[in-house]
């Protein structure tokens, strides 16, 4: 009973963090509102037994990603008047949101009807232990490649941020 | 072995045309024109003719060793088109009438090859003009030596395209590119009919192949299961090709006006290809012909009309070229009376000691007019003989057996044709003949006369300039002079040869009866006395025309004037000399109807056709307009249509 | 009341469906990369709800390959945007109209 409390709370939380995210013309608002949009997603993970998963998603998207935001913002330093593109076709949005949102109302009901399915109980499920030992037995491979893809995407930043400079 | 014979010139015309003629020669060899040049343009497009020349000549050789009923060659090069029913190959077929029409064809091209030499020596597209000529022998040899009736077609077709370019070929004058269009033009009709016979050779016989076909035809169980209707449309259709590329009548009137073209062409046109072809494709169709009495007798009439319209035309032309054009004509004439009587042997021996003095007298006009700066009038010249004797007499040789006289070569081809069609009961056709016999022998020394004997009547500013042509341009003359003297020996008839104790004389028909299927070929020794008489009857007819001529052109030229106060005789030359207006016959009859016709059908195209495709073309335009706002190129917007397709898809699946 | 493995999914497609609004409606690249990590991170919770509804734990390393993948592409999105910025004076999307037809 408190789960599914602290479930739509933080439910409720996590969209209306979103909306202020989508909708907002300040892009430091957008970012922090985006910030508190994982926390609230962090909750639901603990809920759903992935504390790891939980404590990662605060360090690399609170942590690193939105910092890359807020930090290319405030580097470009764009004023007000750079924005003002945005705040037209207010209608049109609105109007586009509803449509949206009727369409995933739609699909939502939809599920809503099939019934539920309940968690099977499984010791550990979720700790960094368990985790950790998936992580390096069987899906050693992709792991080490994602190594590779990060150490490709810093590469890739480093030459395009080098090419700015010369330009 | 055979395919070489075609490969030479297609060589030749190769090297000339892509090395020489193009741009490509700017970039090797520099800008300017080195004479060296010419002389390589010249070797390469003699030297691949003689080459094909003597590789005939050695297969003729060969063919000579084998017994009569194996003189036959055959070399498969590949399938060209295998279709179904519809099997055509690549090969070629070197029988005996194939050898004759080759030997004559390289040997004539070569001494034409090595006259242009000489005669182009200062055109500026001289390589061009070796390309085409190249050209021009590589595909009557296709045509010649082609073993079915598609290949024959390629040369056929062929040899229109390069006809079209050579007359075409000083195409800076509207003049000379019209007579091409027009050469091609008419020559299109003939076509029409030869491709609309291969069709129907194949729908009645199922192949194309020569041997398959004739030897559908000797069989007489198959051609029982044949209506005889159809051959005899194949022979017409056959005929009506003929016609177009030999110059027949009514479709002549491209030949005079081929002499647009440099006068090496006009003799290579008119001695070794092209116009022989229709003759060759007599020949060889010769079974097709003798099964149809029905055609037999319209190739007669219409070879007899032509040979005397063409004869009646010639007497009163002024251009020395237009005289030897409806002289050809009016011989060709002869040549199809011959295929119509079914002697195809002899028809095939007049082609060859026409070729000879034919090739003879335009090289010799073409030698006359170089000497004249471009002369063309016989009534600006006159006394030439003085200034140019070689070219004179041999001109005169030709002229001579071109007229008949005894003991040249015309003699004897003329008179053989003569003879078989007397033989074969038309006596019409045959005094048809006959006079056109005498016209000829008075128009060709008229032209004679007027051009190289009597006062001189040249401007004297080209008097001062008039001189013998080149060494390239005189040789060939001589040795064409001795061919035309000496060709006619070929087919020296058997009765005479009887008469002074020769055996085997003619050659040339006993040498052709392996090509053609006519076995029972009618042997004239029973009419020996008839035949005497028959010969005789021709030399008084050409003696007449000569005597005619020369009386009136030498002795009195008075008499031409008082026979221009004849009003009736008025009228005829002014027909005559106006070609009898067939040209601005088919002007009305045809061009004029036509034009009017196709401006009514421009209009239809312009309103209906047009209005049709503009709609379409404006529907895309329009719709393409409306559309054209999707393509915004706004990243947004392809997001959001990429969304909704997603969407689309989801709810296909849910629903 | 208990919640199920729907009412995860729900609110997973509740959020994205809020980022692609905020995709394809806001003219601001930095605004759009952001409404994107909202996608991304809505498909994360609706892995986490699967692997905790099914006891599987390949959902959860999925979801840490997605967060690495997530983190790179706005590294490079984020180099893109200064680029574009410094080129062209201003994040409006609408400027970029290379693909127009």
């Amino acid at each position: 009973m408190a789960e599914a409390l602290v479930f739509y709370i933080f439910a409720a939380l996590c969209i209306f963090g979103s909306i202020i995210v989508v909708t907002h013309k300040n892009p430091v608002a957008s970012a922090i509102s985006m910030v508190l949009t994982f926390f609230f997603t962090a909750v639901l993970f603990i809920l759903l037994r992935a504390q790891f998963i939980a404590v990662i998603q605060v360090l690399v998207y609170a942590g690193a990603i939105i910092v890359l935001f807020l930090f290319t913002v405030m580097f470009l330093n764009i004023k007000e008047d750079a924005m003002q593109f945005d705040g037209r076709n207010i209608a049109k949005k609105v109007t586009f949101l509803f449509v949206i949102i009727a369409v995933a109302g739609f699909f939502g009901s939809k599920l809503i009807v099939n019934s539920g399915q309940k968690a099977p109980e499984i010791e550990n499920f979720g700790s960094v232990e368990s985790v950790g030992r998936e992580l390096f037995t069987e899906f050693l491979l992709p792991f080490e490649l994602t190594s590779v893809l990060i150490i490709v995407a810093i590469i890739g930043v480093v030459t395009i941020a080098k090419r700015s400079k010369s330009s | 072995m055979i395919s070489y014979i075609v490969l030479f010139p297609l060589i030749g015309a190769i090297i000339n045309g892509l090395l020489f003629a193009t741009p490509l020669k700017k970039i090797i060899f520099g800008n300017n024109t080195e004479s060296w040049e010419k002389k390589a343009v010249g070797f390469i497009g003699c030297f691949a003719v003689l080459l094909s020349a003597i590789v005939s000549t050695i297969l003729f050789f060969r063919l000579l060793g084998l017994a009569p009923a194996d003189r036959l060659f055959i070399q498969d090069v590949y399938t060209w088109i295998p279709s179904g029913e519809l099997d055509v190959k690549f090969s070629f077929l070197f029988d005996s009438l194939a050898a004759v029409m080759s030997l004559v064809i390289t040997w004539v091209g070569f001494l034409i090859h090595v006259y242009s030499v000489g005669y182009m020596k200062h055109d500026k597209s001289y390589a061009r003009y070796f390309t085409y000529l190249n050209l021009f022998v590589f595909f009557m040899m296709i045509l010649v030596l082609g073993d079915n009736f598609a290949m024959m077609f390629v040369g056929w077709e062929g040899v229109g395209l390069a006809s079209y370019l050579l007359i075409g070929f000083w195409f800076e004058d509207n003049e000379k590119a019209y007579a091409g269009r027009k050469a091609f033009i008419v020559n299109r009709i003939g076509d029409f009919g030869f491709i609309l016979a291969i069709f129907l050779i194949f729908m009645v016989f199922g192949t194309l192949n020569y041997q398959e076909v004739f030897g559908k035809l000797a069989d007489a169980n198959f051609v029982q299961s044949i209506s005889m209707a159809s051959i005899t449309a194949i022979a017409l259709l056959l005929f009506v090709g003929a016609v177009g590329k030999s110059a027949q009548f009514p479709l002549f009137v491209w030949l005079p006006d081929a002499m647009a073209g440099p006068t090496a062409v006009s003799a290579l046109i008119h001695a070794a290809t092209m116009v022989t072809a229709g003759v060759y494709l007599g020949a060889r169709c010769n079974l097709i012909f003798t099964m149809s009495p029905t055609a037999q007798f319209v190739v007669l009439v219409v070879a007899a009309f032509t040979a005397f319209f063409a004869a009646a035309i010639a007497i009163t032309q002024n251009d020395i070229k237009k005289v030897l054009a409806y002289s050809t004509v009016s011989q060709l004439g002869y040549m199809f009376m011959a295929i119509g009587v079914g002697a195809y042997a002899v028809a095939i021996f007049h082609v060859v000691t026409h070729a000879f003095f034919k090739a003879l007298l335009f090289l010799g006009s073409g030698s006359v007019i170089h000497s004249l700066s471009g002369e063309q009038d016989i009534r600006n010249m006159g006394g030439l003989r003085k200034y140019i004797p070689l070219t004179a007499l041999t001109f005169l040789v030709g002229t001579l057996a071109i007229a008949g006289v005894p003991l040249l070569s015309g003699f004897f081809s003329k008179d053989s044709i003569l003879a078989i069609v007397y033989d074969e009961g038309y006596t019409v056709f045959w005094l048809i003949g006959l006079i056109t016999a005498g016209l000829t022998a008075f128009y060709m020394m008229r032209l004679y006369f007027l051009t190289f004997e009597g006062k001189s009547r040249m401007a004297p500013k080209v008097e001062s300039h008039v001189h013998e042509s080149p060494m390239s341009m005189t040789i060939p003359l001589v040795i064409l002079a001795f061919l035309s003297v000496l060709g006619g020996y070929l087919g020296f008839p058997e009765f005479m040869g009887d008469t002074i104790g020769i055996d085997d004389s003619n050659l040339i028909e006993r040498f052709l009866q392996s090509s053609i299927y006519q076995h029972e070929f009618k042997i004239l020794e029973h009419r020996f006395l008839g035949h005497w008489t028959l010969a005789l009857l021709s030399i008084v007819a050409a003696g007449l025309g000569i005597l005619t001529a020369f009386y009136i052109y030498m002795v009195r030229p008075s008499v031409l004037n008082s026979l221009a106060k004849s009003p009736a005789l008025n009228t005829l030359y002014g027909w005559s000399y106006a070609k009898f207006y067939v040209d601005e016959l088919y002007n009305t009859l045809i061009v004029k109807p036509f034009n009017h016709f196709s401006s009514q059908l421009s209009t239809f195209d312009r309103y209906g056709i047009d209005g049709l495709v503009n709609g379409v073309s404006s529907l895309v335009v329009n719709t393409g307009r409306r559309v054209v706002s999707t393509q915004n190129g706004l990243l947004r917007y392809y997001a959001t249509a990429m969304a909704v397709g997603a969407v689309v898809i989801i709810l296909i699946v849910f629903i | 009341m208990e919640v199920t493995l729907n009412h995860y999914i729900v609110l997973s497609v509740i959020l994205f469906v809020i980022g692609t609004y905020g995709v394809l409606t806001r003219r601001n690249l930095i605004v759009v990369l952001m409404s994107l990590e909202l996608m991304l991170n809505s498909c994360n919770l609706a892995f986490i709800s699967f692997a905790y509804f099914l006891g599987d734990l390949t959902g959860q390393i999925f979801m840490i390959m997605a967060i690495t993948v997530a983190a790179a592409e706005v590294a490079v999105g984020l180099a893109f945007v200064v680029l574009i910025y410094n080129h062209n004076n201003s994040l409006d999307i609408d400027i970029l109209k290379l693909l127009r037809g």
